[in-house]
């Protein structure tokens, strides 16, 4: 039995679709990453999921429950890192990693989260005088107090510096390796590359993609070449001069010119021969496979023009 | 697997997490406990020395106030607190937060609810001793149990009001202004700061609501002139038929989350709509 399992999942708020026939599964010790834009769905389908919103329409499994009527067993075998919630600000981060542990049936000890979060320096600190990346590992900490089978990480490193992202990215992966199952949203595609086992691509509110980080970037898209544009040729001309030469979609950001190509090797040689031909250097010319980033951009582009 | 821990265990756990945040939280403490008894002292030094005549006899000032002010404390306690803390919490997001544990939430409501009436308790015991010792304030031990009855109906009462109001007010500024726009004119008219005159048409308006029965019953356990036991069963009936009503409120329109969540409305939700097409 898969630990989630959500099929043609409906949230409407009035006319506005916020989840829209949405279905997936994640296996047990996988690690999911739904991946989307600010207003894709993804914090209203995680929030059904830890039983925090009703459903219009579909079928929900989690760890065997329906999240709208599981309570305390459910809730004791999950644990939920949600965007914005509160701390007890007045209290210190080992009275409320004490406070909370109580609720549950097996908790880690004081030392194990603190330790797991990072937070030995900060212990007998209040809450409120923690800087915001501080706090956001006092929720990851009340977050795997109660050693879940399932953890709930709804955008858990917003907002971090890199370390800070970095440090965060270990502790999710061990608990990965130890089992656990987790359930990520984020907008960040290094974050969902880095951790995910597999991704899931929302867009207003649909599946548009889901798969391996590996197989989106194979599936959909082919390698990357770029270079800076040349001096000579003017911004508004450069489409219209590198369409020709590289084939395809070409875009400009900035000064880069950016092309996804299926035959790069082909698409080089013809545009290093212009270059020649026109005696300008290409400078920053590269040839990357394609991120999931590019991926992305690609997929959702597709489904608003679709849609 | 170990069992979860008992109720009883947990409701104490609560209680005492709630009374310790209450007194890190200083304005709460300033208001609920520290300000009734600035008034009494201000009261006492201001009209301590004048009577106030009832059929009787003539009764005395400082009793007066001690045993009304006492009743008041436990009031703000319960429903000034709780109409004001709980909306704070709800804004911050601790309570969704509580809401993801296994924690059951009647157990957390009643932490909340059980703080609010040991801290009324607290803050009465502290008005009357206070009364006793500087204001020949005399306790009859014969009017004792129905001076401990009163009190609980009423703290129980006001704090399911304070429960409703918190629940029908979504933002913590607005539960705030609301909590005390209601309670202080109504203490105004309900013998608290002034002994109203029994025919005026402001007595008229007070008695609707449950603050004025619920001093005078708990002032009477403290007038010389009221015989023992002292029991007014139409105020105590009257006072729980408003704390029923504001537990009805407060089970149906109780929110854990914080009204900015979620396109709630189909107003916002249209707006969302209008935002992505």
């Amino acid at each position: 039995m898969p630990a989630i399992d959500v099929r043609d999942l409906h949230k409407h708020y009035g006319d506005n679709r916020a989840v829209d026939g949405v279905s997936f599964h994640v296996g047990e010790g996988e690690v999911y990453a739904l991946l989307g834009h600010n207003g894709a769905g993804k914090s209203t389908a995680v929030e059904i999921l830890e039983g925090h919103r009703t459903m219009t329409s579909g079928s929900v499994s989690v760890l065997g429950f329906d999240p709208a009527k599981a309570q305390r067993e459910f809730r004791d075998r999950i644990g939920v890192v949600l965007q914005t919630s509160g701390v007890e600000n007045e209290f210190t981060v080992r009275e409320v990693i004490d406070l909370y542990a109580s609720a549950y049936r097996r908790r880690r000890t004081l030392d194990e989260v603190v330790e797991l979060a990072g937070l030995e320096e900060k212990v007998d600190e209040r809450v409120g005088s923690l800087s915001g990346g501080q706090r956001r590992r006092v929720d990851l900490a009340l977050g795997i107090i109660g050693r879940p089978d399932l953890l709930f990480l709804d955008e858990p490193t917003t907002g971090f510096d890199p370390a800070a992202r970095r440090k965060s990215w270990d502790l999710i992966e061990a608990l990965g390796d130890d089992g656990v199952t987790v359930l990520l949203t984020t907008h960040y595609l290094d974050e969902a590359e880095h951790l995910a086992d597999r991704v899931g691509v929302l867009a207003s509110g649909k599946m548009i993609a889901e798969g391996t980080p590996a197989q989106l970037i194979e599936g959909i898209s082919g390698t990357v070449v770029s270079f800076m544009l040349p001096d000579s040729i003017e911004t508004a001309d450069a489409i219209s001069t590198f369409g020709p030469v590289l084939g395809g979609d070409v875009r400009l950001s900035g000064r880069l010119v950016e092309a996804t190509v299926d035959r790069a090797t082909e698409v080089v040689h013809r545009a290093t021969g212009w270059a020649i031909e026109n005696g300008v250097e290409l400078e920053s010319l590269r040839v990357a496979r394609a991120s999931l980033e590019d991926v992305f951009l690609q997929l959702t582009e597709q489904s608003e023009e679709t849609s | 697997m170990s069992a979860f821990p008992s109720s009883l265990s947990m409701v104490l756990r609560q209680t005492q997490y709630q009374l310790k945040y209450f007194t890190r939280v200083p304005v709460a403490l300033f208001f609920t406990i520290i300000l009734p008894l600035v008034m009494l002292v201000l009261f006492n030094a201001l009209f301590g020395d004048n009577t106030i005549e009832t059929d009787e006899g003539d009764w005395s000032v400082r009793q007066f106030y001690t045993g009304g002010l006492a009743a008041y404390t436990a009031v703000s306690a319960t429903f000034s607190n709780l109409a004001n803390m709980v909306p704070i919490r709800r804004d911050e997001g601790v309570l969704k937060r509580w809401r993801s544990t296994p924690l059951p939430t009647w157990i957390y409501i009643a932490g909340f609810i059980c703080s609010a009436i040991v801290i009324a308790f607290v803050g009465a015991m502290v008005m009357l001793t206070v009364g006793v010792v500087f204001y020949d304030l005399s306790i009859e031990w014969a009017k004792m149990p129905a001076a401990a009855v009163t009190f609980l109906v009423g703290v129980g009462a006001f704090a399911a009001l304070g429960m409703a109001l918190a629940s029908i007010i979504k933002t913590a500024s607005s539960a705030s202004a609301a909590a005390n726009a209601t309670i202080l004119p109504l203490a105004f008219i309900s013998d608290v700061f002034v002994a109203t005159d029994g025919d005026s048409a402001l007595t008229t308006i007070a008695n609707i609501f449950p603050l004025k029965p619920f001093v005078n019953a708990f002032q009477d356990c403290f007038n010389p002139f009221v015989a023992a036991p002292a029991f007014d069963w139409g105020a105590l009936g009257f006072v729980a038929a408003w704390g029923l009503l504001g537990l009805g409120i407060a089970m149906k329109k109780f929110t854990w989350e914080p009204s900015g969540a979620g396109p709630r409305s189909r107003r916002a939700a249209r707006a969302a709509a209008t935002a992505q097409g």
